[in-house]
């Protein structure tokens, strides 16, 4: 298929009878040019197509421009002398039947595709009187040449049906009223782009939360990589100092934090914080305060204790990640600076920092998304807490955690699908404009 | 006499900074093991409830250990542990299945849709995690899924199915082992499956095992997906819900220490394999920042 001249335009075009047969009856191209027994399997998948198409496909894509009508009805029975319910449209079940029926043909468009390129192939090299491959020889190929497609077919057709397929549902729940508002969690129409106005207005209730969160995720983002990655890289440093003793050690105490499931430490951290918890009633009883401290009742206490929590989970984590690559640094960097009298601060800023910094760009992406994203710390510390009345988000609510609560606990699904969208949006811009320029990923490039 | 004191005083000061350094460190160790002191100490506490005076116990016993296994009323742990388990066992042949055959492909051959693949992937992952999972869950009601026993299958299918797109620690990996070896067994009439099989697989054993470790350990500590998946459906509870519950409104004065019996019994083996596979978690991060 690497010919230039196989495409699905020449075969089109300039193909026997039986390849251009294949438009219609497909596999019967393949079938002819002495493949019959992929011609016929693709024949097969043919006919299932249309059998599914003619029972469900139809009947479900019809239904996609109003995404249902019917209410759930009660409706008099005069023989029994009750009343009955009748049951209504579902949309959420009649959109995610559209994408998947939509999915099956784009499968099909894909296959048709295929089966009309192969079969213009084959009668090349039949033209040629070249020998075609058997179908016992396609299959030993499939352990060979194309053991990529045996390997991958797997794991694709997982990631396809179990994310592209819900992430697609999700995403067009934004164009909906599929929402808690106006009743419409059975029957729901599409909507435009509305709910994406009502977020990015700003002015409403749910545009003002929406700016106070993604303000709060940013610098929340922000404190949790920079501050995680230059101190990390500091303990790093102190535990590897030639003068340290018992490296093994301290390294041990550190990762142990890590070693236990993070989870349960932030459960524990979160009881511990409590009015009652552990660390106010050892400072109370010592006599250093006298009310107990509001780490989670007050929203900057709690902005401030979520961030020094992560500290604890984040630190030994770069700890781990950057003390190979510290020792990477050439020695004679660090002789020169000494020979100028540059004391350990200087050498930090001037040295390590800016070398680390170039060397692990795609890391720091990848934690600074990781921490956009990161439900656990928010949701298991805090909760998104503490919440003013009326509102649906949390003062230390992210983005994520927010989306979480408008789905799974308010029932607002355009909204969170909006939010969602909106975070994916915030994400890419920061992840193209500085992993496509990084050095890993020409790198990648060149080692092809 | 003037020597030697000039000689001494800097090593004087060395000494001093030497001394800090050891007691910051000491004092930084200590605040990181705090939690984890604090948890123990709380399993072998006697006292019921959260809310306690003093810091150490003020008497200890084995109780909340045995409560914890014995105790099948309310909060099941028993079950919970061996859904758990039985989640974790076909959850981790699968994604590791996934994850070495996609690292393998990615990492050895060369095709059409191996850049598109990769990008893709990077795409996808940029999404928030929830929003495919709240669509995968009405997808999984859809399949019948969703009741009684069937959520084991689901949770099973949620934490595996999507495993192809965590392929780079174990890229990373396998990009280090030398393609002349490949290349030379090619030459000697191997098919890619054999060098598959035969010559990478043993190669790269450790990958291997880091793979299906962390995908035996993440339904251990996922909360998240469990919750939605199982719902009020306590039999299905796996053991992150359960600890989750037990620190509830209605059980955390019952159940406090419980919770901390059973966070040791979870934590325990997680960080033993932890301990034993951060060298490769390392190796596998840094192979990826190189590239």
């Amino acid at each position: 298929m690497k010919d230039k001249n196989i495409s699905v335009i020449n075969a089109i075009k300039f193909g026997d009878i039986w390849t251009k047969l294949s438009m219609l009856v497909m596999g019967s191209g393949l079938f002819m040019h002495k493949q019959k027994i992929k011609g016929v399997l693709v024949f097969l998948c043919e006919i299932a197509f249309i059998f599914y198409m003619a029972t469900l496909g139809i009947g479900r894509l019809a239904l996609f421009g109003t995404l249902g009508t019917h209410e759930q009805q009660e409706v008099w029975n005069e023989a029994k002398g009750v009343y009955e319910y009748v049951q209504g449209d579902n949309s959420q079940l009649i959109l995610l039947y559209c994408i998947v029926t939509m999915f099956v043909i784009a499968a099909l468009i894909v296959l048709w595709i295929l089966q009309l390129r192969h079969s213009y192939k084959l009668e090349k090299q039949l033209e040629e009187g070249k020998k075609v491959p058997t179908f016992i020889e396609d299959i030993k190929n499939l352990f060979n040449g194309n053991l990529h497609i045996t390997l991958m077919a797997l794991p694709i057709l997982g990631i396809l049906v179990f994310n592209v397929v819900p992430l697609t549902y999700m995403i067009s729940m934004a164009f909906t009223t599929y929402s808690k508002e106006g009743n419409h969690l059975v029957l729901f129409d599409w909507d435009g782009l509305t709910q994406f106005i009502k977020v990015l207005s700003l002015k409403g209730s749910i545009g003002k939360q929406f700016s106070s969160v993604l303000k709060w995720t940013i610098i929340w983002a922000i404190f949790a990589t920079f501050l995680n990655y230059i101190l990390g890289m500091i303990l790093a440093l102190v535990i590897n100092r030639k003068e340290t003793k018992g490296k093994a050690f301290w390294r041990f105490c550190f990762i142990l934090s890590i070693a236990v499931p993070q989870f349960v430490s932030l459960m524990i951290m979160r009881t511990m914080l409590q009015p009652q918890g552990a660390i106010n009633v050892v400072l109370q009883n010592a006599g250093l305060i006298a009310e107990p401290l509001p780490f989670w009742t007050n929203a900057t206490w709690a902005k401030i204790t979520i961030i020094i929590i992560n500290l604890w989970i984040g630190i030994p984590y770069t700890m781990l990640q950057v003390t190979g690559i510290l020792q990477n640094i050439p020695a004679e960097l660090y002789e020169a600076a000494k020979m100028d009298g540059a004391g350990p601060v200087t050498i930090f800023f001037k040295i390590t920092l800016p070398y680390m910094l170039f060397v692990t760009t795609p890391y720091l992406i990848a934690s600074f998304v990781g921490n956009i994203n990161n439900f656990n710390v928010i949701y298991l510390l805090s909760g998104g807490g503490p919440t003013y009345v009326g509102d649906s988000a949390g003062q230390t609510d992210l983005l994520v955690t927010w989306l979480y609560k408008l789905t799974i606990n308010q029932q607002y699904y355009n909204i969170g699908a909006v939010i969602g969208i909106l975070t994916f949006a915030i994400l890419s811009v920061i992840t193209l404009v500085t992993y496509r320029n990084s050095k890993s990923y020409k790198n990648e490039e060149a080692f092809m | 006499m003037k020597n030697t004191k000039k000689k001494n005083a800097p090593s004087m000061r060395k000494r001093i900074t030497n001394l800090l350094v050891h007691l910051a460190l000491a004092i930084l160790a200590f605040i990181w093991l705090l939690p984890i002191i604090w948890i123990v100490l709380t399993s072998f506490r006697a006292e019921k409830g959260s809310y306690v005076n003093s810091f150490f116990p003020k008497s200890y016993t084995l109780n909340n250990y045995i409560k914890l296994f014995t105790d099948r009323t309310v909060l099941n742990f028993p079950r919970m542990f061996t859904n758990t388990l039985i989640i974790a066992i076909f959850a981790c042949l699968i994604s590791t299945f996934f994850v070495v055959s996609v690292a393998y492909s990615l990492s050895r051959m060369r095709f059409k849709m191996r850049k598109p693949y990769m990008n893709m992937a990077m795409i996808l992952g940029l999404f928030p995690g929830f929003m495919s999972m709240i669509a995968q869950y009405y997808l999984l009601k859809t399949m019948g899924l969703t009741e009684g026993g069937m959520i084991r299958i689901a949770l099973i299918i949620a934490y595996s199915a999507c495993a192809g797109m965590g392929f780079q620690i174990a890229k990373g990996y396998l990009d280090t082992i030398p393609k002349s070896i490949d290349e030379a067994a090619i030459m000697d009439g191997a098919t890619q499956w054999q060098v598959f099989t035969r010559i990478i697989m043993p190669l790269s054993k450790p990958i291997i095992i880091y793979t299906t470790l962390t995908s035996f350990i993440a339904p251990w500590v996922d909360f998240i997906f469990a919750n939605v998946l199982c719902g009020a459906n306590s039999k299905q509870f796996t053991v992150a819900i359960g600890l989750w519950n037990m620190l509830q409104k209605e059980y955390i004065h019952q159940w406090y220490t419980a919770f901390a019996a059973g966070a040791v019994v979870i934590s325990i083996p997680i960080a033993i394999i932890f301990l034993l596979m951060q060298k490769y978690y390392v190796e596998g991060v840094s192979g990826a920042v190189k590239g």
